[in-house]
């Protein structure tokens, strides 16, 4: 058809017109990896976001917060998929300060399923004056709020490279260029994929054998760092396997449908002129 | 509206009804027998795809409403609630947002449609310009719109966007006063982009009610830009263009889906999921992929003032654009000068587009300020002129003519 010809050629040159929508910002590209949830069929791997979730608890967590995360979501469909049971333990491990109770006081409990992630710091102030001043984003959306590359073709393609950009942060800690050595700010690390400036306030936080994973696994720098860039993609996408599923099953029924509609005009129409 | 309606009531109760409402006359008269041109292609199925864009984004939103909490400090977590919490609440928010690009992606196609083939002239000057109110509508309800999650961009966007009022002369500061509800943007522009985002789909519902109307009394347009002379000229809309849009709005719908939910983020903006902070600037302060051209058009004249005067100027001159043009040709198919310069124009909107998305920098200024001052001269040099010193390849006598013609030579190579 001449107006789907022309529409694709539309299509396909502001594509390639935009280009590059938006500068880096002198940020490295982040290093590709291949995670299970890439692509239309692509899944989470349950195994993994347990081990990602046990780095994000024994190490980010000290530090990030991830309110928007609640422990019951733990056991969600689509997600890391602890037992009901697990979940429950492990909220129970955290003391949560609840009320106000029937006498007007504040008091502790023990964790529940319903409460959210704790968060390291009261509020944001605190965070920063126990940061030097850097306050250490939330993470429960930080692999969609950050890019690890840029490029309209290339983040159609290949997504945003959010969960990229956590990797290659978390193993792109180097000793800096020798020109730029002398000028290291004070308390500061370098590393080229960060995105404000190769500076970086959090000291590199994963190391060999950081944290024991209770599968087994060999606990590498590498292995840590893919796994909670996995964990931190499906917090800020919880619902990423139920969406592509969903998608599958519309499109498959406007396909019928279309089909059907375009017979029927084309019957209709035989007598038209 | 045109023609006499043959509606006869068939039963007791039609009659009845027929005496007191003729609603069943202006359904079988305006939706059923309405004579349209039967030479319609493809391009004319873009006034149905929005009509239902114009009805999804409506539903979504008030579902979204329900949840969402306009409160400078609730407002971002509220949409994280319908994000994670809502049943199927990502769904709806993520049709809504993509809902919006698809109801540019159709009307800038349906514009651009009405331009190539004239659709604009006499007699249809005011069903244009009913479209290009419904087009104004449509940028504002959706700026406010994004403006509610916020977001990082939401934030920013609105802080750009509001203050470009405050360039008028002596009312300006006022206006943008008026606009924030205070001395910035805060909780009460928020609150106020809330309300009017919920009213202004309505308001647009009204105005594309006169639309119809307006294009109801002439008929439509076609592809040869001949005017109807007779029945044999058109098919009754029912079952003919019924199932053709229908059809097409499917196809459409897949391409919406496909968005929704392959990608559902990428026609925005990622640093909108950081909650809004007016402490910290973004790098790049760039609006929806829908406004660029008008960006790059603002920000290629030096002058404040001036930009925003281009800005408005490049949307307003549309209203006159049935004047401008004095070709009495209305089909773009049979003016050759015409239709290489209707090309070029659509590739200096798509190049502001892309110049709307750099830095205001360099050479990207520079080109902006070309692609600028070609753009007015589209409109107030070249159609003027092309009117005049263009002669036009001879027309159709008939749209059926036309049609026949047509047909003739895919059965000679039959024989």
């Amino acid at each position: 058809m001449k107006l789907l010809k022309t529409l694709g050629i539309g299509a396909a040159s502001l594509v390639l017109a935009t280009g590059l929508a938006f500068a880096a910002e002198g940020q490295k590209p982040a290093r590709d990896v291949s995670f299970s949830f890439e692509g239309p069929f692509g899944k989470f791997d349950r195994g993994q976001l347990q081990r990602g979730y046990k780095v994000y608890k024994e190490v980010c967590a000290s530090c990030h917060s991830m309110h928007y995360v609640s422990f019951r979501n733990l056991s969600d469909p689509g997600g890391p998929e602890f037992t009901a049971e697990q979940v429950k333990a492990v909220a129970a491990t955290y003391t949560v300060q609840d009320g106000p109770n029937g006498d007007g006081e504040m008091f502790e409990r023990p964790g529940l399923p319903f409460d959210r992630f704790p968060s390291p710091f009261p509020n944001r102030e605190a965070a920063q004056a126990a940061n030097g001043g850097a306050y250490p984003p939330d993470l429960s959306l930080l692999t969609k709020s950050r890019p690890g590359w840029y490029g309209t073709f290339n983040q159609l393609v290949n997504g945003i490279g959010g969960p990229e950009y956590v990797y290659s942060v978390l193993t792109g800690y180097q000793e800096p260029p020798a020109e730029l050595a002398a000028e290291a700010p004070e308390g500061k690390s370098y590393n080229p994929y960060f995105a404000a400036g190769h500076w970086i306030g959090m000291p590199q936080p994963l190391t060999d054998d950081q944290v024991t994973y209770d599968d087994g696994t060999p606990a590498t720098l590498d292995q840590m760092a893919k796994d909670v860039s996995a964990f931190m993609a499906w917090t800020a996408e919880p619902k990423m396997e139920q969406r592509k599923r969903t998608g599958f099953m519309v499109l498959i029924y406007l396909g019928i449908l279309s089909l059907l509609l375009y017979l029927v005009k084309k019957k209709i129409w035989a007598d038209a002129h | 509206m045109s023609g006499p309606s043959n509606y006869k009531p068939t039963t007791a109760f039609g009659k009845w009804m027929h005496e007191r409402l003729p609603v069943m006359e202006l359904v079988q008269g305006q939706a059923l027998d309405f004579p349209t041109p039967k030479n319609l292609n493809y391009w004319w199925t873009f006034g149905g795809i929005l009509a239902v864009m114009l009805v999804v984004q409506i539903v979504t939103g008030i579902v979204l409403a329900m949840h969402y909490t306009p409160h400078v400090d609730m407002a971002f977590a509220s949409v994280e609630h319908i994000m994670r919490d809502v049943n199927s609440g990502w769904m709806i928010r993520y049709l809504h947002a993509n809902g919006a690009s698809m109801f540019f992606i159709a009307v800038y196609i349906h514009m651009f449609r009405g331009m190539y083939y004239g659709s604009y002239k006499a007699p249809r000057e005011v069903l244009w310009m009913i479209g290009v109110l419904i087009y104004l509508l449509m940028m504002a309800t959706a700026f406010m719109g994004y403006v509610l999650p916020w977001g990082q961009m939401s934030f920013w966007g609105a802080k750009v966007i509001t203050n470009l009022f405050s360039a008028i002369p002596f009312v300006g500061d006022s206006i943008t006063t008026l606009l924030w509800g205070g001395y910035s943007v805060d909780n009460p522009t928020l609150n106020r982009f809330f309300s009017l985002h919920y009213l202004l789909p309505f308001v647009l519902a009204g105005v594309v009610g006169l639309h119809i109307w307006a294009l109801h009394v002439p008929g439509n347009n076609n592809p040869t830009g001949v005017s109807v002379k007779g029945a044999q000229d058109t098919l009754p809309f029912h079952p003919y263009y019924t199932m053709k849009d229908a059809f097409a709005i499917v196809v459409f719908l897949m391409f919406y889906a496909a968005w929704v939910f392959f990608s559902p983020n990428y026609l925005g903006h990622a640093i909108n999921y950081e909650e809004a902070n007016p402490l910290v600037t973004p790098a790049h302060i760039v609006p929806e992929w829908y406004y660029l051209p008008f960006y790059a058009i603002l920000r290629a004249i030096p002058d404040k003032l001036g930009g925003v005067i281009a800005m408005f100027g490049s949307i307003l001159i549309l209203f006159v654009l049935p004047w401008l043009d004095t070709s009495k040709v209305r089909s773009g198919n049979y003016r050759p000068l015409f239709k290489g310069f209707f090309l070029i124009f659509a590739i200096v909107c798509v190049a502001l587009g892309y110049l709307g998305s750099k830095p205001a920098e360099g050479a990207y200024v520079i080109w902006s300020r070309i692609l600028t001052a070609y753009y007015f001269a589209h409109f107030l040099v070249i159609l003027p002129l092309l009117g005049l010193l263009e002669s036009p390849k001879p027309l159709p006598s008939s749209i059926s003519d036309d049609v026949l013609a047509k047909k003739k030579p895919a059965l000679a190579p039959a024989e």
